[in-house]
């Protein structure tokens, strides 16, 4: 009989007040100053909103003394100078290991994987137009789930496991695509679709974890219940290098996007190719799930809400808003994975299951308030 | 009471001079296999037979109507002699289960199985493999597969939903979830132990899911029903998961109870639960009449002098009970639920009377031939039950989702 430990008081608290933040920050974000102005570097010119700059600039304090909490919090406490300084300036000291090894990648990781996951979610909500259609709800998760349980139970070479998540998220997307297209692409196909391939996938996985020994399952189980346990700076370097290629694409695509919801015949009279942007969007956009998922697997909810939630506090998705997804995101999922590793300390919890445990409710409030949308 | 008389669909019975002869001739067909097992084709159970038989009689029908209303869009249902479509359901039905007690890593010929369920001499190596190991398995498959068709073609009339069907509704996680916890937290190991939890956590989430898609004023759409099961789904999923890391022999016990199998299982679950799975299929069987009227709008239902609330309500109970019970006994199967009732409104038409009839016999079928296509197909080892049935019922979904107005409704 294995019991766990209730809550301690002040993790109930910070839970809590996560919560309640979420909700503050959006409520409090109608008062930001929403201003637009024109900024001007030579030949270069960028229109600029005022909200985003004041709530990237807060996200990016939010990340920093998130990082920080992360770097002193843990079962054995360090002071927050002391760690710093491991961390940064005065390395190979007492705590070296602690911090360069066990926190200070796990963070990096979190923060690197939030990104990419919440980027994701913004090109895939802007692209279908529906708040409720993004990687982890429609299987592209799954996808990438499927090659790398199976690398992980064959006992295949770990380093091809970023590389099949790829190809697997990317394939998956695709063939949605295709299966939900019909005269045009409408979010409910897309997201029926996608539970029925969900399922099939499903099946595939059960199947490998049934034909496997039972050591391999549970590296593939833990993989796939999106943990940061044991996160590398190896995992950390896939994610940066993943983050450099795509995000640049990102960006530019962010301009196309924006013609693009003005509808199919509007943006093909405005000179975009839209089967090719749309197609493009979709690569860069599952790309993005895919590397987060290889590193740290199917970690459901960040891509739905953290696009919802910014997307509410400044509107639309332009090339600021994505930087700022990106930001409430690495946010979102450190902070998710502090309270999965402290809140039944010593026990951890996979970080899938804080970022459930927040996400979902969330979901279901949008799908009883959005359902005119479907 | 006046609304007892009102019959809504009137549908021909077809009790020509013809359907009865054709109904005699089989009847008299099965009555001699019957009497002479040996009578019966003695195919080989490889693994190109089975897929193929299984392939033909569950896809057969379905393209047939297909041809068939392509051809003249105002014919109405393929099957309108129920004489002697009622029958030939049966007798497949009926193969099915003969294909069962025969096919696997171990080939049993007609008269073996024949003398295992009727003479049976346990120094027989053959009877002792079917009376063991092979019966108790069709048992579990053939009620399980009845009450997930029944229990699907009463939620999709009921609610109005084509995608009402228990795996939708998260009737698989929730019992997966109860079951895990109890394995995890009270150390369960016993059949009567896991029943009642895997019976529990069904009701649960599907009652839990149902509820969720239903708020709001859109009502429960095919959309939010769908996405409010991925997301309970997903929701019990990552409980369940982080349950079965923390402890590796949980994981362990729970992996092959997670696929939906139903091989090797006894049939301690089917005793403790027949009662209950006997008066939710009575009772799901009764409600024919009932769900027609609902089937047609509450409005026009509550017009007609139904009481719309007493139906719903016992038709939830019973949906509950039925899916439950499956889950319990067969483990997490999907997509029977779903495809069957299509498959048979496809074939007879809107009449809820004849589509429960025909679920109850047909679901059966489904189950049972995915449960021998999983053994035959990768032999000497065997694919689980609900892993057939998924790679069955996925296209199946998405085939619904593309090529009828499911999406719109």
């Amino acid at each position: 009989m294995f019991a766990i430990a209730a809550p301690s008081l002040d993790t109930t608290i910070v839970v809590t007040s996560g919560l309640l933040g979420i909700f503050i920050a959006l409520r409090l974000a109608d008062f930001v100053p929403n201003r637009r102005f024109s900024l001007r570097v030579g030949p270069v010119s960028a229109l600029m909103q005022s909200r985003v700059i004041i709530i990237g600039l807060a996200g990016l304090a939010i990340v920093l003394s998130l990082l920080l909490t992360g770097l002193v919090v843990g079962d054995f406490p360090i002071g927050a100078w002391d760690a710093l300084g491991e961390a940064f300036w005065a390395r190979g000291g007492e705590f070296d290991f602690i911090v360069n090894t066990l926190r200070f990648p796990r963070v990096t990781v979190a923060i690197l994987a939030g990104m990419c996951l919440g980027m994701s979610g913004a090109i895939f909500q802007a692209l279908i137009n529906n708040p409720l259609v993004s990687p982890d709800i429609i299987g592209i998760n799954t996808g990438a789930a499927v090659f790398a349980v199976f690398i992980l139970a064959t006992g295949e070479n770990i380093a091809l496991l970023p590389f099949a998540a790829f190809f697997g998220a990317i394939g998956t997307a695709f063939v949605i695509y295709v299966l939900a297209w019909k005269k045009g692409i409408s979010g409910s196909r897309l997201v029926l679709v996608g539970v029925g391939i969900q399922a099939l996938l499903g099946a595939v996985i059960t199947f490998v974890q049934v034909r496997f020994p039972i050591e391999r399952i549970v590296a593939a189980a833990r993989w796939q219940a999106g943990s940061l346990f044991g996160a590398s700076w190896d995992d950390a370097r896939t994610l940066a290098i993943g983050l450099l290629l795509l995000t640049p694409a990102a960006f530019v695509l962010t301009q196309r996007l924006r013609l693009l919801q003005l509808g199919d015949e509007a943006a093909a009279g405005l000179g975009i190719k839209v089967e090719r942007d749309r197609l493009a969007l979709i690569v860069v956009g599952s790309g993005l799930a895919a590397v987060a998922v290889a590193v740290i697997g199917p970690l459901g909810f960040v891509a739905l809400l953290v696009p919802h939630m910014v997307r509410l506090m400044v509107g639309q998705l332009t090339g600021g808003t994505l930087l700022l997804t990106a930001i409430v995101g690495g946010a979102f999922l450190l902070g998710a994975d502090l309270i999965a590793q402290r809140l039944f300390a010593p026990t951890t919890l996979p970080a899938g299951v804080v970022t459930g445990a927040i996400g979902g409710p969330y979901f279901l409030f949008l799908l009883a308030r959005y359902n005119r949308a479907l | 009471m006046e609304g007892d008389t009102i019959e809504v669909p009137v549908v021909e019975t077809g009790t020509s001079r013809r359907s009865w002869i054709a109904l005699g001739v089989l009847i008299a067909t099965i009555a001699a296999f019957a009497i002479r097992p040996e009578w019966i084709p003695e195919f080989r159970c490889s693994w190109y037979e089975v897929v193929g038989i299984v392939a033909v009689l569950t896809g057969g029908p379905i393209i047939a109507s297909t041809v068939a209303r392509k051809r003249n869009p105002a014919a109405g249902p393929l099957v309108r002699n129920h004489a002697l479509a009622l029958p030939l359901s049966a007798s497949v039905f009926v193969f099915m289960v003969l294909l069962s007690l025969r096919c696997g890593s171990l080939e049993i010929d007609n008269a073996t199985a024949w003398n295992a369920l009727f003479d049976y001499d346990d120094t027989v190596q053959g009877q002792i493999v079917v009376r063991e190991l092979r019966v108790p398995r069709t048992m579990l498959g053939a009620v399980a597969g009845a009450c997930l068709a029944v229990a699907g073609a009463i939620t999709q009339g009921v609610t109005r939903n084509p995608l009402g069907a228990p795996s939708i509704l998260g009737v698989n996680t929730g019992a997966s979830f109860a079951i895990v916890t109890a394995i995890f937290l009270g150390g369960v190991v016993s059949p009567e132990g896991y029943v009642w939890f895997a019976f529990l956590g069904a009701a649960g989430a599907a009652v839990l899911v149902y509820a969720v898609a239903s708020v709001g004023p859109g009502g429960a759409t095919p959309v939010k029903l769908a996405l409010a099961g991925v997301v309970i789904t997903a929701l019990l999923g990552a409980w369940t998961t982080s349950l079965l890391l923390l402890d590796q022999e949980t994981l362990d016990q729970a992996r092959f109870w997670l696929a939906g199998s139903i091989a090797g299982r006894g049939t301690e679950e089917l005793e403790l639960l027949w009662p209950i799975i006997i008066v939710a299929l009575v009772g799901g069987m009764s409600l024919g009449r009932q769900v027609n009227l609902l089937s047609m709008g509450e409005d026009v239902a509550a017009g007609l002098g139904q009481r719309v609330n007493l139906v719903r309500g016992s038709s939830a109970v019973v949906v509950v009970a039925l899916a439950g019970g499956a889950v319990a006994i067969a483990g997490p199967v999907g997509f029977i639920g779903l495809a069957i009732p299509h498959m048979v409104r496809s074939l007879v038409g809107p009449d809820y009377r004849w589509i429960l009839l025909y679920s109850l016999l047909l679901g059966p079928c489904l189950l049972l031939g995915a449960d021998v296509v999983g053994r035959v197909i990768v032999r000497p080892s065997e694919l689980q039950v609900g892993i057939v049935t998924a790679a069955i019922g996925a296209p199946f979904l998405i085939y619904l989702v593309r090529f009828t107005k499911l999406a719109e409704l």
